[in-house]
C-alpha cells in the first residue's frame, strides 16, 4: 500500500464525514426535508472499497448511502440538491436522502427497502457476464439486510449463477434499535456465504486498509469470472438510526459503548498513521478539511438556488412513452 | 388463416424476440427442459440453450428481483413466476422495485422487463392456485397490466411487450392457454391501451377480459336468438385503459356489465364501473352489473370451486336484470 493511496483514502473518508456533518447541521436547522440516515464513523467501508473499483463497474446501496455514492464519484453539489428536493438534484428531486442514482458513473440506485438491492445486484452481475464485459458490482447493505429473505435468495441465486458480484455487510451493530444478538446467533455474519457456496470474510471496518484489501480479493475474484463473495466489515453508527434521533439512539445503546467506538474512529487512526510517519502534515489535513468546507457551501448555495420540480413534474416519468 | 393455441402464440413470440434481440432471455421456474407448467416455453431450450432459457431456483424475490437488475443492466428479460398466487412473497421486488425505478431516480434508468404469470381457477386447484388479483399490479404506478384473451392478442400484446422499455405484468389465463385462434405467422404488435369491440351490438355493453371474454361471446351469440344484442369489448391491457371505447360502447347501449375473474371488491370490474360512473352517469340507463368472483378463498371442493368460478351463468344473470 503506498502512501498516495493512504492519503487518497484519508481524503476519501474525510470527505464523507464532511458531508454528513454538514447536511446534519442543515437537516436540524430545517433546510433539508423528510427524513436521513447517517453514515458518520462507517467511512471506511465505502472508500476502502470503491477504491478497487473502476468508473464503469456498478453500484448498489441502501439507505445508508451517502458515503457509498460519494466513494464511487458523486458530486456534493448535486447530492445536496438532491436532498433539498430540487430538480437539479441527481434524482430530479424525486428520490430524496434514500434514493441516489447517478448511473453515468455506475451508481444504479440507493435503496429504501432493506435488502432490496440484493437480488437486483445479482441480475445486475448477470448482465455484465451476459454481455461479456468484466464490470463488477459492489452492492452494499446494513446487519439488518442480511435478515431479510432477499439476502438469502439473492445471495443463493448469485452464486448459482456465478455472476460478478462483491456483498458488502456493513455491521454497525443495530438494526435501528434492535442489537445483532436479538437478530441472529452468529458471531460473523460472513459464515452465512458457507451455505451459498461463494467465500465470506470478515474484516475491521473500522480500517480503512484492511477493507480495501478484502475488497480487492473480492472485485479480482468476481472480476476474472470467480463469481461472487460475501465480505462483512464490522463497524459503527455514531448516530441515531435518523438524523435527529433523541440523544443519537442512547435509548437502546450505551454511552460507553459509544465512546468505545468512538475511539476507534476510522479516520483519527489513519491520520494518526500519516502522521506519525510524516507522511502528511497537519497543515496538509487542514487544508484538505477547509476544501471540502469551501465545497460544501458552495454546494448549498447551488441546492439553496436551484429550482424545486415543477407541479407538472409530478407525473414525468411514471411511465416511458410507447413507441 | 392458420389456428393455433395461444400456448403455441406466446411460444412463437419468445422464438422470435430471443432469436432477433440477443438481449433478450428467459428465466423462471421449470421453464427449461419441462417447458414451463403450462408448456409455453416448450422446446426454448433446444433452440437457445441454458444461457437464455434459464430454470431458477424456487426464489421468487430473486427470480424478479434479479430480472429486474438484468434489465438495469442493459437486458431484456422475460421472467415467468408460475403462478400469481406466487407473487405475494415477491411483492416488494414488483411494487417497491420494479414499478418505481425508473420514477424514483429521476428517469434515468429503465427496467424492460416482462413478468409474465398464470392466473385464473380451472381444475380444483384450491386456495393458493387459482387466483385472479392482477388488479394490485393495475393498482400500482409505473407497471403494464396486459391481459389478452386470444391466441392473437397474445402474440401481439407479448411482442410488444417485450419491446417496451416499461416494467409488464403479462398475464395469462389457464382456462385461455388451450384456445385456439388465427394467428398470422409474421411479426405483429398490439399497441397498449387499445381494447377491440370482439363483437358489435346495440343493447348491453358487456366489458369482459380473458376467459370470460370467451362466456361473454357464447352468451351474446346465445342471446341474439332472443334479440338481445351484447356488444363485446376486450380492454386487453388492463394499464393503460383504454376508456374511450368503452366510454363509446356505453354512449350507444346505455346499459354496462363488467366480467373479470377477479374479486369484485375493488378489482378491476369495480374500477371500471367507477369510471363509467363518474364520467358517464348520465348515458346510464340503469345500475352497472358487476361479475366477478366473491369475497372468499377459492374453495377445492368441485362443487363450491364451481359455484366460485364464475362463467356463462353469471353473466346470463346479470343481463337478466338489465333487460
Amino acid at each position: 500500500m503506498n502512501n498516495e493511496m493512504r492519503v487518497d483514502m484519508l481524503r476519501g473518508m474525510m470527505r464523507i464525514r464532511a458531508f454528513e456533518e454538514k447536511i446534519q447541521e442543515l437537516y436540524l436547522a430545517g433546510y433539508i426535508p423528510g427524513s436521513m440516515h447517517l453514515s458518520t464513523g462507517q467511512e471506511a467501508v465505502p472508500v476502502g472499497c470503491c477504491m478497487c473499483l473502476r468508473e464503469d463497474d456498478y453500484l448498489m446501496s441502501s439507505h445508508r448511502g451517502h458515503g457509498h455514492v460519494l466513494a464511487k464519484g458523486g458530486e456534493y453539489k448535486y447530492m445536496m440538491a438532491e436532498l433539498y428536493g430540487k430538480r437539479t438534484g441527481y434524482s430530479s428531486g424525486k428520490g430524496g436522502s434514500m434514493h441516489f442514482a447517478h448511473v453515468a458513473i455506475g451508481v444504479l440506485g440507493t435503496n429504501g427497502i432493506v435488502g432490496g438491492g440484493i437480488p437486483i445486484a445479482a441480475g445486475v452481475g448477470f448482465a455484465a457476464k451476459y454481455l461479456k464485459s468484466d464490470r463488477v458490482v459492489a452492492c452494499f447493505f446494513g446487519d439488518g439486510a442480511a435478515e431479510t429473505g432477499a439476502f438469502h435468495e439473492g445471495l443463493n441465486f448469485a452464486a448459482v449463477l456465478e455472476v460478478p458480484v462483491v456483498y458488502i455487510i456493513e455491521n454497525n451493530q443495530y438494526a435501528i434499535s434492535v442489537p445483532r444478538k436479538l437478530s441472529d446467533r452468529l458471531e460473523d455474519l460472513s459464515v452465512r456465504a458457507v451455505a451459498y457456496g461463494m467465500p465470506g470474510e470478515t474484516i475491521d471496518g473500522n480500517d480503512v486498509v484492511a477493507v480495501y484489501e478484502a475488497a480487492k480479493r473480492g472485485v479480482e475474484r468476481a472480476r476474472s469470472g470467480g463469481g461472487p463473495v460475501l465480505i462483512e466489515c464490522k463497524t459503527y453508527r455514531w448516530h441515531g438510526h435518523h438524523a435527529g434521533e433523541p440523544r443519537d439512539g442512547l435509548v437502546y445503546r450505551t454511552q460507553e459503548e459509544m465512546d468505545s467506538w468512538k475511539e476507534k474512529c476510522p479516520i483519527r487512526r489513519l491520520k494518526a498513521q500519516l502522521l506519525d510517519e510524516g507522511v502528511v502534515t497537519e497543515t496538509d489535513i487542514d487544508a484538505m478539511q477547509r476544501g471540502f468546507q469551501q465545497e460544501l457551501e458552495e454546494a448549498t448555495q447551488f441546492a439553496n438556488e436551484s429550482p424545486y420540480p415543477d407541479e407538472s413534474d409530478l407525473l414525468r416519468d411514471v411511465y416511458i412513452a410507447e413507441e | 388463416m392458420r389456428q393455433i393455441s395461444l400456448r403455441e402464440a406466446l411460444n412463437e413470440s419468445l422464438r422470435y424476440n430471443l432469436q432477433h434481440d440477443e438481449r433478450v432471455f428467459c428465466w423462471g421456474e421449470d421453464i427449461g427442459v419441462l417447458g414451463g407448467a403450462f408448456g409455453v416455453t416448450a422446446g426454448l431450450i433446444d433452440e437457445f440453450g441454458p444461457m437464455r432459457i434459464i430454470d431458477t431456483p424456487l426464489s421468487e424475490i430473486a427470480i424478479v428481483g434479479a430480472g429486474i437488475g438484468a434489465a438495469l443492466g442493459g437486458l431484456r428479460p422475460v421472467v415467468e413466476i408460475m403462478y400469481i398466487d406466487f407473487t405475494p412473497g415477491c411483492m416488494d421486488m414488483i411494487v417497491n422495485q420494479m414499478a418505481k425505478i425508473h420514477y424514483m431516480f429521476g428517469g434515468q434508468s429503465k427496467v424492460p422487463m416482462v413478468l409474465r404469470i398464470v392466473t385464473g381457477a380451472m381444475g380444483e386447484n384450491a386456495a393458493q392456485h387459482s387466483q385472479s388479483f392482477y388488479s394490485f399490479f393495475v393498482h400500482v404506478p409505473g407497471l403494464i397490466v396486459a391481459t389478452p384473451s386470444t391466441p392473437y392478442d397474445a402474440k401481439g400484446l407479448l411482442n410488444t411487450s417485450i419491446a417496451s422499455d416499461n416494467p409488464v405484468i403479462f398475464v395469462e389465463h389457464k382456462r385461455t392457454v388451450n384456445i385456439k385462434g388465427e394467428v398470422p405467422e409474421e411479426h405483429y404488435t398490439i399497441p397498449f391501451g387499445k381494447a377491440e369491440v370482439k363483437r358489435e351490438g346495440t343493447d348491453i355493453t358487456l366489458v369482459a377480459t380473458q376467459a370470460l371474454m370467451h362466456d361473454a361471446l357464447s352468451v351474446a351469440e346465445d342471446l341474439q336468438k332472443e334479440h338481445v344484442s351484447i356488444e363485446v369489448i376486450d380492454p386487453r391491457t388492463l394499464k393503460p385503459l383504454d376508456k374511450e371505447t368503452i366510454f363509446q360502447s356505453v354512449e350507444k347501449t346505455g346499459r354496462l356489465i363488467v366480467a373479470d375473474e377477479g374479486w369484485i371488491h375493488c378489482g378491476m370490474a369495480s374500477e371500471i364501473s367507477a369510471l363509467v360512473a363518474e364520467e358517464m352517469i348520465t348515458y346510464l340507463d340503469g345500475p352497472i352489473i358487476r361479475v366477478g368472483t366473491p369475497d372468499s378463498p377459492c374453495p377445492f371442493s368441485p362443487p363450491l370451486e364451481k359455484a366460485y368460478i364464475p362463467g356463462e351463468k353469471e353473466i346470463r344473470e346479470a343481463i337478466k336484470k338489465l333487460i
